[in-house]
């Protein structure tokens, strides 16, 4: 093989490469991402039903019924609007009433969320961006998280 | 007064960082040996200001200063002494300040071990290292002091997260950051090489044992982590694809690229620039971890608390380093000589598809985990990438390149026998087919792609070997000469062969893992009984007890293995009322085969309590698969070859002196 012919071998094989790579990665956009949406975009009807999505918001303080098999109910809310959640599975040690929560799952035709995931954190004060947009929409808003200085 | 000392100790390494970013560079410029030494002691003197720095923010929390804001936010009087140690670096001041250390400690090593590198290369990078320095001790000192003081001192400290007094916290950390800040050697020398015009073999040979270095520790790193977050978290899984995970495999990624770029470049003088250029790349996927993890700009299950004033501030140190380095890279790097062009089939050729491979990989990564704040910029619409999307991008990239690995120390430089290697691998897809087919006809259960991931696991642990067992003729010789010519083979081969190898123990956990875990969820009273995977799970009993700083509700279980044995198990919820918080401590038999792993959930009204009970098949090989990867990488540092010339004793050195070699 000429020292050409060497060279736009290895941009072929480049090429095909990065070409599937894109391929993949363009598709798998498509299909799978998830949107965030707050109990209000739920309330206007911005999802359908039996899509995925993440809900987020504050756990209405009241609203945790547990200890009632594995299943734990609770209520989301943005201060305008409220989505009853229902998750079967160990809630993260930081789930409490009052506090910023992210969850995913889909809508049933009651317009129950049956949540599949609850999204941990690992800190007290941590406030999921999402959810700190969508109190900040609804003119609620507890001050600046987190910041420890 | 000891936090005033250590605050001091910064302050004074930031001035002499200055004079290390610059001094040195000026006597490159005039030729001025004295001035170029001058970046070699001021590496050890500011290695020792910051040392003293955090000797005395240690020394802080032993003693439970709480008229110190640091140590008052994360430490309590009652906390057991190895968590006063680790909280050092539990909480963002602390662990910027173990960022340092380890940065201003790898600048140490290399004015130590650099003696034999030319002077001004070494006086270039250490003023480079200098740039780094300076601007992450700038951020410390303005951003993040965890020297501050609070007066009124409270009596009582506010604890650390429950969820860090881990040992955990104890090592992942300092190793992660072994690895990330370890790539800043390899950007300087980079930059070094861009702003002294020259780049050779010798620089990829100096270059080769840093890498290395970065590259083990951020394997164990990553691998640490994530089985800390196996144990602690509760819910059973090793990776989440979450955007703080990525942030540290990304550099995985890209380090592993740079390992293979520069042995191509070691011994072939090619893929120079590409080389220089991954070797920034590599360090500004470090950067943008760091600003990833800690400015909180992605929801993260990791994340802890973060303020959006400081990530501002480390996006900017990355824009000007990243766009620094890519812009000297863009004038400077046409005028280096270009390296030799080889055949497609040879070493080198295997090593460029490992390039491509990885680097895309990598670039999938990041696409999925910037992808997000992209489109909220764009279109303000708020949404998540997750583990389908990685899924779906990278494991059909990673299953090429693993089909490739095991040929690529199979082939010659320069120009290999591609039909030869193959004949040279028969066994290992042999053994990898029949691997698989067992495992096809064994377990019906599961998807039908676990079986052809079994093999490929296989395929790599043989195929690693398979290249050691024929430089050792082990089917032409009688045994014991085919071992004394194993044992005769080069550190680096056998490094080699267990890095590739490590790769194939972790691809059969994760397929394990992945494709045959069962799981039981329900509520259980003492005397309750579950079976799983042939496990009987009995829970025995339900009970208080208190720890040091915690009060906690054991369940213990009794569970009957497959074989018959008998063993207990014990899972519990803690409560620690410093920070009125709960952790769950998972209990877990822990064999080869396969991991038991309980998790407790909600106490019932009537006594009972809701329980978790995972079975997962081969999810320590995994690990174990990391830490054979990076046993590989010490055995191929260990290697005489990049020891020759390395550091040589203190006697020759000082008969040598500091004067330059001649280029």
């Amino acid at each position: 093989m000429t020292r050409k012919q060497r060279r736009l071998s290895l941009i072929v094989v480049a090429g095909l490469v990065l070409a599937a790579a894109s391929a993949l990665v363009l598709t798998a956009l498509q299909d799978e991402i998830v949107f965030f949406r707050s109990p209000t975009d739920v309330a206007e009807n911005k999802v359908t039903e039996g899509t995925r999505f993440r809900l987020g918001g504050l756990v209405e303080e009241g609203s945790v019924e547990r200890g009632q098999g594995e299943a734990v109910r609770f209520a989301i809310t943005d201060t305008a609007n409220t989505i009853n959640v229902t998750y079967t599975g160990i809630l993260p040690d930081l789930f409490r009433e009052g506090q910023g929560v992210v969850t995913e799952g889909t809508l049933d035709q009651s317009g129950l969320f049956v949540a599949d995931t609850v999204l941990a954190k690992h800190d007290e004060t941590y406030m999921p961006p999402e959810v700190a947009e969508a109190l900040k929409a609804q003119g609620y808003w507890q001050g600046e998280e987190g910041s420890t200085q | 007064m000891i936090a005033e000392l250590g605050h001091y100790a910064l302050v004074l390494a930031l001035a002499l960082s200055l004079v290390q970013s610059t001094v040195p560079l000026l006597g490159v410029r005039r030729g001025d040996a004295r001035l170029m030494a001058l970046a070699g002691s001021t590496s050890t003197v500011i290695f020792a200001l910051v040392l003293v720095s955090f000797g005395a923010l240690t020394t802080l929390y032993l003693q439970s200063d709480f008229s110190v804001v640091n140590v008052f936010e994360n430490s309590h009087s009652a906390k057991p002494l190895i968590y006063k140690i680790s909280g050092v670096w539990g909480n963002h001041e602390g662990s910027m300040l173990l960022w340092i250390l380890i940065l201003v400690l790898f600048s140490a090593l290399v004015a130590l071990f650099g003696a034999n590198l030319p002077a001004t290369l070494r006086a270039t990078v250490l003023a480079v290292q200098g740039w780094i320095i300076a601007t992450f001790l700038l951020f410390i000192l303005a951003t993040s002091n965890p020297f501050a003081r609070l007066d009124p001192a409270p009596f009582e400290g506010r604890d650390l997260n429950p969820l860090l007094q881990d040992p955990g916290l104890a090592a992942h950390p300092p190793l992660l950051y072994l690895g990330y800040v370890g790539f800043s050697i390899a950007f300087s020398f980079a930059i070094a090489a861009l702003i002294l015009g020259r780049i050779d073999a010798a620089w990829a040979r100096w270059v080769r044992p840093w890498v290395l270095t970065a590259w083990i520790f951020l394997t164990l790193g990553i691998s640490m982590g994530s089985y800390w977050a196996y144990y602690e978290l509760g819910w059973g899984g090793w990776w989440f694809w979450d955007p703080v995970e990525n942030a540290s495999f990304m550099p995985w990624l890209a380090g592993t690229a740079l390992l293979h770029s520069a042995i191509v470049m070691e011994k072939r003088e090619a893929l120079k620039v590409w080389t220089l250029l991954l070797a920034i790349l590599t360090f500004a996927l470090s950067l943008l971890g760091t600003f990833l993890v800690r400015s909180g700009v992605l929801t993260s299950v990791h994340a802890f608390a973060t303020d959006p004033a400081r990530g501002v501030f480390i996006l900017a140190i990355m824009v000007a380093f990243v766009g620094g380095a890519l812009a000297l890279y863009a004038w400077r790097a046409p005028s280096l000589k270009q390296g030799g062009i080889f055949a497609p089939i040879s070493r080198e050729g295997t090593l460029v598809l490992n390039n491509l491979f990885l680097s895309t990989m990598c670039a999938a990564v990041l696409v999925g985990t910037l992808y997000p704040l992209a489109l909220e910029a764009v279109t303000d619409e708020k949404i998540s990438v997750g583990p389908p999307f990685f899924n779906a991008t990278f494991a059909p990239l990673a299953i090429p390149l693993f089909v490739l690995i095991p040929f690529g120390p199979m082939l010659a430089w320069k120009r290999g026998d591609l039909n030869g290697a193959a004949q040279r691998l028969l066994a290992a897809a042999a053994i990898a087919a029949v691997g698989g087919a067992m495992a096809a006809s064994l377990v019906q259960k599961g998807p039908w792609l676990a079986p052809v991931g079994l093999a490929l696991g296989l395929w790599l642990i043989v195929g690693a070997f398979s290249e050691i067992a024929s430089r050792a003729k082990v089917l032409q010789e009688p045994l014991s000469v085919a071992w004394a010519r194993a044992k005769g083979l080069p550190r680096s081969a056998w490094g080699t062969a267990f890095a590739h190898a490590g790769v194939g123990v972790l691809v059969l956990g994760v397929v394990g893992e992945t494709a045959w875990k069962t799981e039981f969820i329900g509520v259980m009273g003492p005397g309750d009984r579950i079976e799983i995977s042939d496990h009987a799970v009995t829970l025995t009993d339900i009970r208080a007890e208190r720890g040091p700083n915690f009060q906690d509700q054991v369940v213990t279980f009794s569970v009957v293995r497959p074989n018959g044995a008998r063993l207990p198990v014990s899972a519990s919820k803690r409560f620690y009322p410093a920070r009125q918080m709960p952790t769950t401590e998972a209990g877990m038999i822990e064999r080869l085969s396969g991991d038991l792993y309980v998790t407790l959930g909600e106490p019932q009204d009537d006594g009972k309590i809701v329980v978790r009970v995972f079975y997962k098949p081969q999810v320590n090989l995994i690990w174990i698969g990391s830490l054979i990867m990076a046993l590989g990488g010490v055995l191929s540092l260990s290697d005489r070859r990049l020891r020759v010339g390395a550091p040589r004793s203190a006697k020759a050195h000082r008969a040598t002196g500091h004067v330059a070699p001649a280029e």
